[in-house]
């Protein structure tokens, strides 16, 4: 149990690509279920201080999840996942998107495609999520915003919350 | 146009130009000989790379040398390292809910 879980980040500025791999110390339908049910994504979606709140979830091709992030002022961003393709267990593809409460997308925040491949890795499971932006500029902006976000969150209350474990 | 520190290493060989001059200063020319391209297409990698500030021509003597601006590199690893640090941190969340799951399971 005390092995490092794998863990790979990269930014791919020339393709607009965030590559994003994890290990999980679990088997696959666990993880799978972490991804895919809101009662369970609204606990560990968005990162400390914030919070998620889902508004609807409909898990299926064409369903979507309208959720928000809540901030530690009650601040609330909206984003909204659209479901395009669903292989159990396996892949799913989902378009990501800004929006507000009502879900209406905001066109002129950074939306991206969504790639997420669940494999096994001997009794673990590896998550392998692909991000890929329209254009340099909405992936920088979306990088930017998790500057800014990463200050407050990182800084403020990450070593408060793991100090207290 | 726009002049940022994306848009210079959004191009291959700018990004290999940076390498490059990040072991040494060098001069145009001798940057030129490392790729197969026009002396030209390099000065113009060059000019961009210095209107967004990630290089820095020094004279000396009769010639230019280039040197990497490191402070603004670390601009960029900055970025990132703070995007980077929200998914280990919602990661780490993650952890969290499956030890529980597993204790439930049990």
């Amino acid at each position: 149990m005390s092995t490092p879980l794998f863990f790979d980040f990269t930014v791919d500025k020339q393709n607009n690509i965030i590559d994003i791999k994890r290990e999980f110390a679990a088997d696959r339908s666990t993880v799978w279920d972490c991804y895919t049910r809101s009662e369970i994504l609204d606990k560990w979606w968005m990162p400390l201080p914030w919070r998620s709140k889902t508004k609807s979830m409909d898990f299926r091709e064409g369903g979507q999840w309208h959720y928000a992030a809540v901030g530690p002022n009650g601040e609330e961003h909206w984003s909204i996942t659209t479901y395009v393709k669903i292989d159990p267990q396996k892949q799913f593809l989902a378009n990501d998107a800004f929006c507000d409460s009502d879900g209406n997308i905001n066109d002129a925040m950074p939306k991206s495609k969504w790639t997420m491949n669940f494999s096994d890795v001997d009794k673990n499971t590896l998550v392998h999520g692909i991000m890929q932006f329209s254009d340099l500029a909405q992936l920088e902006q979306t990088i930017a915003m998790g500057f800014k976000e990463g200050l407050t969150m990182a800084m403020e209350s990450l070593d408060a919350i793991l100090a207290k474990r | 146009m726009r002049r940022d520190i994306f848009q210079a290493i959004a191009d291959p060989t700018r990004r290999a130009i940076i390498t490059l001059i990040a072991l040494q200063a060098m001069t145009p020319n001798a940057i030129a000989d490392n790729f197969h391209t026009t002396r030209q297409a390099v000065s113009k990698h060059l000019r961009i790379l210095t209107e967004c500030e990630l290089v820095k021509p020094k004279q000396e003597g009769r010639e230019i040398y280039y040197t990497l601006e490191i402070e603004k590199m670390k601009e960029i690893d900055k970025w990132i390292e703070q995007f980077r640090k929200i998914w280990e941190t919602r990661f780490s969340q993650l952890d969290n809910v499956l030890a529980t799951i597993k204790k439930q399971k049990k």
